[in-house]
């Protein structure tokens, strides 16, 4: 799906107070307060379910995988493989081969942009991106056109942090190579409509890479759908361990492009005279890999997918309509990201007060936020500002976190009067 | 228990509303930009010298209320001061906002500048005090460089 689900005035049947109970981190106190973490945008909490899968692998049946005769080292490949297989199915990807375990969401764009972008990128082709990028979606760009001569071409956006689809249109052409764009805005929590884009940009013959760190927690994703050409998702957004992340890439796609990095498990045979590569998904994982990492992330989407995601995404939008009615009444306060597709984030500046004062603030509250340009600084450049206070919004949050908020916030106000 | 007006003292709140010395020099003889990219703060501070004396001193920019009560603050407690002067206090001032939260503020030596000893209960915070410093410093010792926290 390349949109939110469709906004339904029926109640939802998720029982949050349940998900909680599942969360240890969300019953202690901040600051003497009852924590409300809404900076779900820089990263999730874990669920119990992760953390025992964690310790459970470190404690019976840490060992290395591949390779490995032994029984320990058995069981271990078997349960990094079910959590490639668990990643496969969540993203509807055809066959696991397609799933490349990674770092974060970073390191599978910088994948493609070195082994695809080498390949089929070169002097006076161009790079397609957008003006709501994370930097970690402009800058592996930047990079490769430094490194190839190829251009960087950006789609503008409006007022309302929306993608001006006419300019798209106009910047897709037989130039591009490559469009990398975000699904769901970090900044702005605006919802591009990807399935589109990729139409568009494969009418030109362009490859399309999507950046789902953020949407991937959100709503279901399914990459046939979409038919993008390479999808990255980061684990610890996903309820999941950080440093493990996820990199989908079509099978004809991943088996055209060089390696990205060499070493140990990536090879078929090594001589000094010549070596021969593994297949994939292999050949693009080198060096031992996050082992405990894969297999934390393949319980946190067993996790996730058992509550029913569908459920976990009519709860959110339906908390991101309270909290933007709530947030709407403050008086002073402006959101950034008015876009009509929306999901889960919250940005906003407040007239007088700088966001890092509004951050301090209510943080003595037990209120957790984000401010800053959140490594979008051409979207506060777009908008004129330095930076914005950030909430975001997870599956375990309530009304009560976003009430949390609003009183925080006002005594922002009161400091600042 | 911490209280919040231990950060944002009146001093600190009525500076930030009225930034003292805001603006530019006609004639600066040094000046430096010092730019915070955590908070996305940037200052440039502008001076006037007779001989090794601060004479004038301004500064124009854009953040958060402690970085811009700092900037406010530092102009006037610096004016009419040898650069001597000025690197001593600079250093006094560095060690206050950095220091232990028991060991009391030196007000004797610091005056109204001890307003910011609150800072030192917020580490991601200090940076925004000390950026105005950082950025005169920057300006004295080495004229029209690009100062940062980082």
């Amino acid at each position: 799906m390349s949109q939110a689900p469709a906004s339904t005035a029926a109640q939802s049947r998720f029982d949050v107070a349940r998900v909680r109970r599942d969360f240890p981190i969300l019953d202690r106190e901040v600051r003497g307060r009852r924590l409300a973490y809404l900076d779900n945008a820089a990263t999730t909490q874990k669920p119990k379910v992760v953390l025992d899968v964690l310790t459970r692998y470190y404690t019976e049946h840490n060992a290395n995988i591949h390779r490995g005769v032994h029984y320990l080292s058995e069981v271990a490949t078997q349960a990094h493989e079910a959590a490639r297989l668990t990643a496969q199915r969540f993203l509807n990807a055809r066959q696991t081969r397609e799933v490349i375990f990674t770092r974060n969401a970073t390191e599978g764009i910088n994948l493609v942009a070195q082994s695809f972008g080498h390949r089929y990128i070169g002097k006076g082709d161009e790079i397609v991106i957008t003006g709501m990028e994370h930097h970690s979606n402009i800058v592996p760009w930047q990079l490769l056109c430094e490194q190839t001569g190829a251009l960087l071409r950006v789609v503008p956006i409006t007022d309302d942090g929306e993608l001006i689809l006419e300019e798209f249109e106009r910047l897709v052409g037989p130039h591009t190579k490559l469009v990398a764009v975000v699904h769901l805005s970090n900044s702005l929590g605006t919802v591009n409509p990807v399935a589109r884009l990729v139409e568009l940009a494969h009418q030109h013959g362009a490859a399309v890479l999507i950046d789902g760190a953020q949407a991937a927690y959100h709503f279901p994703v399914d990459v046939q759908a979409l038919d993008c050409d390479f999808y990255v998702a980061t684990g610890h957004k996903l309820y999941g361990p950080t440093g493990i992340g996820l990199l989908y890439g079509k099978a004809e796609r991943l088996e055209e492009m060089p390696p990205y990095q060499g070493g140990g498990d990536m090879i078929s045979s090594v001589t000094f005279e010549k070596t021969t590569y593994n297949e994939i998904p292999y050949k693009f994982e080198a060096g031992t890999p996050h082992i405990a990492g894969a297999i934390g992330l393949g319980a946190a989407i067993d996790y996730l997918t058992g509550l029913g995601f569908d459920q976990v995404a009519l709860h959110e939008r339906e908390l991101l309509a309270y909290a933007t009615d709530a947030l709407q009444q403050i008086p002073g306060l402006k959101l950034i990201g008015t876009a009509s597709e929306k999901a889960s984030i919250l940005s906003f500046v407040m007239e007088g007060i700088h966001p890092h004062d509004i951050g301090t603030i209510v943080d003595q509250e037990g209120v957790a936020i984000r401010t800053g340009h959140h490594c979008t600084q051409p979207v506060m450049d777009r908008f004129g500002i330095p930076a914005t206070a950030r909430a975001s919004l997870a599956m375990y949050n309530t009304r009560q976190d976003i009430d949390a908020l609003v009183v925080a916030l006002e005594q922002v106000r009161r400091v600042f009067a | 228990m911490f209280d919040l007006r231990d950060l944002y003292q009146e001093v600190i709140l009525d500076h930030n509303k009225r930034p003292r010395n805001f603006g530019q020099l006609e004639e600066p003889e040094c000046s430096a930009e010092g730019y915070n990219p955590l908070c996305g703060d940037k200052l440039t501070v502008h001076l006037g010298l007779k001989g090794d004396v601060i004479c004038e001193v301004a500064f124009t920019g854009s953040g958060c209320a402690i970085s811009k009560a700092s900037a406010s603050l530092m102009t006037e407690s610096v004016k009419g001061k040898t650069l001597a002067e000025v690197r001593t206090l600079s250093a006094r001032f560095q060690a206050m906002v950095t220091a232990d939260a028991e060991i009391e503020p030196d007000t004797d030596a610091l005056g109204k500048l001890s307003v910011f000893a609150g800072v030192r209960a917020y580490p991601a915070r200090v940076k925004c005090a000390v950026l105005a410093w950082h950025t005169l410093r920057a300006a004295i010792e080495v004229d029209n460089k690009v100062a940062t926290t980082e």
